[in-house]
């Protein structure tokens, strides 16, 4: 352990504060937000749409800066994006010019430019496109293959990075139900291979508890804050199947739709705009 | 162009079917079945009929109108026949060389093609530059947006006069025209494109943590490029039709030359002849340069 204790935070946010625009525009999306993630740990934020969990994984990714409060990696504070905070972005976000090796390939050149030969990159490209079994459509474009696969290059390019914390920004939001559950699995499966520190928003209850060791539920914003933190204490490895029937699971999982439907429940009016995202959102969390 | 450089790939060719399991199998193509052949050639036969045969119908049609048009007793103009009759010395020999201006077409045209290449190349190395420039900094696009929007309105012939005074010669001001022309739709679209790289991949470069190089050469130029070829191809057309009409102003060898010596020595079947090898030229240009942008833009502007 790098750290050497493990009860102290291997990621920590003390009292982050995220506020978008300045005097009557104001508004206070972030209030507060105090959490402390394990090495190894595997963390779920989940909350209603609007409740600033993007923020919150943007702020640790270092994309944007808290308006106050800090975010410390492994003993460092972060105040600019790095390949140690990798992100995997809801849509995928691969350049489109490039081909699945290249996807990775750009990232792995960059990072381990100096630090490895050209062969040992190359190599670790192709070693992190097999964990996640896209090894077989190495020089396909993105437009040419499905969005399950898409997503499983931008999970290998993050994975190839060799970050500290790996952060999932909804990763599987836009996929159909099957799909989905196809690369939890694999989610679960390089987790439990690697040991990496995730941090991931979702909307998904039965997503949440399968993959968590911890369950962390944000309240509605404005002001958004962590209402609730709810362990999940299922043995590993994890199986989808096994667990339906399983009553912690349950318990977990009423847990949770018991603090976003009865303790949060979105009370705030849906405008026009919001509406087909609101109703997408609802309809997952039933589903 | 610089954007060429920056997208040629590097050959991974690695196929590994072992790691095929059926549920991602079945979203790949299937492989093509044997009678793959017989089929492209059908199609080929098919493509043929419906992408060749359509035009050629119309052509006969036209020239058979013109032919009816121009063989009436005091017709203004010569119909077809009378047409290729006057230049079928032209047509068989492009290339003789009679000294002076007295050249074959193809040199008249390579004349005119050489001015556009260097106009062309200028106005395209600084439409980048400066659309690259304009679609990054806000302060930029303020202060020089408006002079384009007023620039790019002003006449290409316009510009003529004023680029002779300034140069006191034909040839740099006929190059001048060009690239006076075709840079406003290279800057435009050049900038758009850079406005409109998505957040995402901004983000992905933050994350690598590329510097403004390296951004510059893989995520802005590829990501723009879709944008910047359409630029380039509106360019390209612009500066064509501006060479022919700056030529018939400043003399010497060239097409545009060509066509206002025919007129004034009233060989009005040469015109033709001219304008439509002009017309052929113009829309090889613009195929050449939207053939670039397919081949370097693939996949950017199919997602």
């Amino acid at each position: 352990m790098r750290n050497g204790n493990l009860t102290e935070g291997y990621l920590t946010l003390s009292q982050v504060d995220m506020t978008f625009g300045t005097g009557s525009t104001a508004n206070p999306v972030l209030k507060g937000i105090n959490l402390q993630v394990r090495q190894g740990e595997f963390i779920s934020l989940i909350g209603h749409s609007g409740c600033g969990k993007s923020t919150v994984l943007n702020i640790v990714a270092g994309l944007l800066r808290a308006s106050s409060g800090g975010v410390i990696v492994d003993g460092r504070e972060v105040n600019s994006p790095g390949p140690d905070r990798a992100v995997v972005f809801q849509n995928h976000s691969l350049l489109p010019w490039l081909t699945v090796f290249q996807n990775v390939e750009i990232a792995v050149d960059k990072i381990f430019r100096e630090s490895r030969s050209k062969a040992q990159r190359r190599d670790w490209v192709l070693h992190n496109l097999d964990m996640v079994n896209m090894t077989h459509a190495l020089d396909r474009l993105p437009s040419q293959i499905s969005g399950g696969m898409k997503q499983r290059v931008g999970i290998a390019r993050a994975l190839a990075m060799e970050p500290k914390v790996l952060l999932l920004d909804e990763p599987f939001g836009a996929l159909d139900a099957l799909t989905r559950a196809h690369l939890q699995d694999e989610v679960i499966r390089i987790q439990a291979e690697l040991g990496n520190t995730v941090m991931m928003i979702t909307h998904d209850v039965d997503e949440a508890v399968l993959l968590s060791d911890r369950v962390v539920m944000m309240s509605n914003g404005p002001s958004a804050t962590i209402g609730q933190i709810l362990p999940v204490p299922l043995p590993r490895p994890r199986n989808r199947i096994a667990l339906a029937e399983d009553t912690t699971y349950n318990h977990c999982r009423q847990e949770i739709l018991c603090f976003l439907y009865d303790k949060q429940r979105k009370v705030a009016p849906i405008t026009a705009g919001r509406q087909g995202a609101d109703r997408g959102q609802a309809e997952q969390i039933v589903a | 162009m610089a954007a060429t450089s920056t997208l040629t790939t590097k050959g991974t060719t690695m196929n590994t079917t072992d790691a095929f399991d059926p549920m991602r199998a079945g979203a790949l193509e299937a492989p093509e079945p044997p009678g793959a052949v017989r089929t492209a050639v059908s199609a080929a036969a098919k493509g043929l009929l419906t992408h060749v045969l359509p035009p050629l119908v119309v052509v006969a049609f036209l020239l058979l109108v013109w032919q009816m048009l121009g063989s009436r007793p005091g017709a203004a103009l010569p119909s077809p026949i009378k047409v290729v009759q006057d230049t079928w010395e032209l047509i068989v020999n492009p290339f003789y060389d009679n000294g002076g201006n007295d050249l074959g077409l193809a040199w008249q045209l390579l004349a005119s093609l050489k001015r556009v290449a260097s106009g062309y190349s200028l106005a395209v190395l600084a439409g980048v530059s400066l659309g690259v420039l304009v679609g990054q900094s806000t302060w930029a696009l303020r202060g020089l947006d408006p002079v384009f929007q007023v620039l790019r309105t002003v006449p290409p012939l316009a510009w003529l006069p004023i680029s002779l005074a300034g140069f006191r010669d034909g040839h740099p001001s006929a190059i001048f025209v060009i690239f006076i022309t075709s840079i406003w739709p290279i800057i435009i679209n050049t900038s758009i494109g850079i406005r409109n790289i998505p957040e995402d991949y901004r983000n992905v470069a933050k994350v690598i943590r590329l510097n403004g190089i390296e951004y510059f050469a893989k995520i802005m130029l590829p990501a723009a490029a879709p944008f910047i070829f359409s630029g380039l191809r509106i360019g390209v057309g612009l500066s064509w039709l501006a060479i022919i009409a700056a030529e018939m102003l400043i003399g010497g060898v060239g097409i545009g030359f060509f066509i206002w010596d025919a007129w004034n020595s009233s060989r009005i079947s040469d015109i033709i002849l001219a304008l439509i090898y002009v017309g052929l030229v113009g829309f090889l240009l613009d195929r050449a340069v939207g053939w670039m942008g397919h081949r370097v833009t693939r996949g950017t502007s199919a997602s």
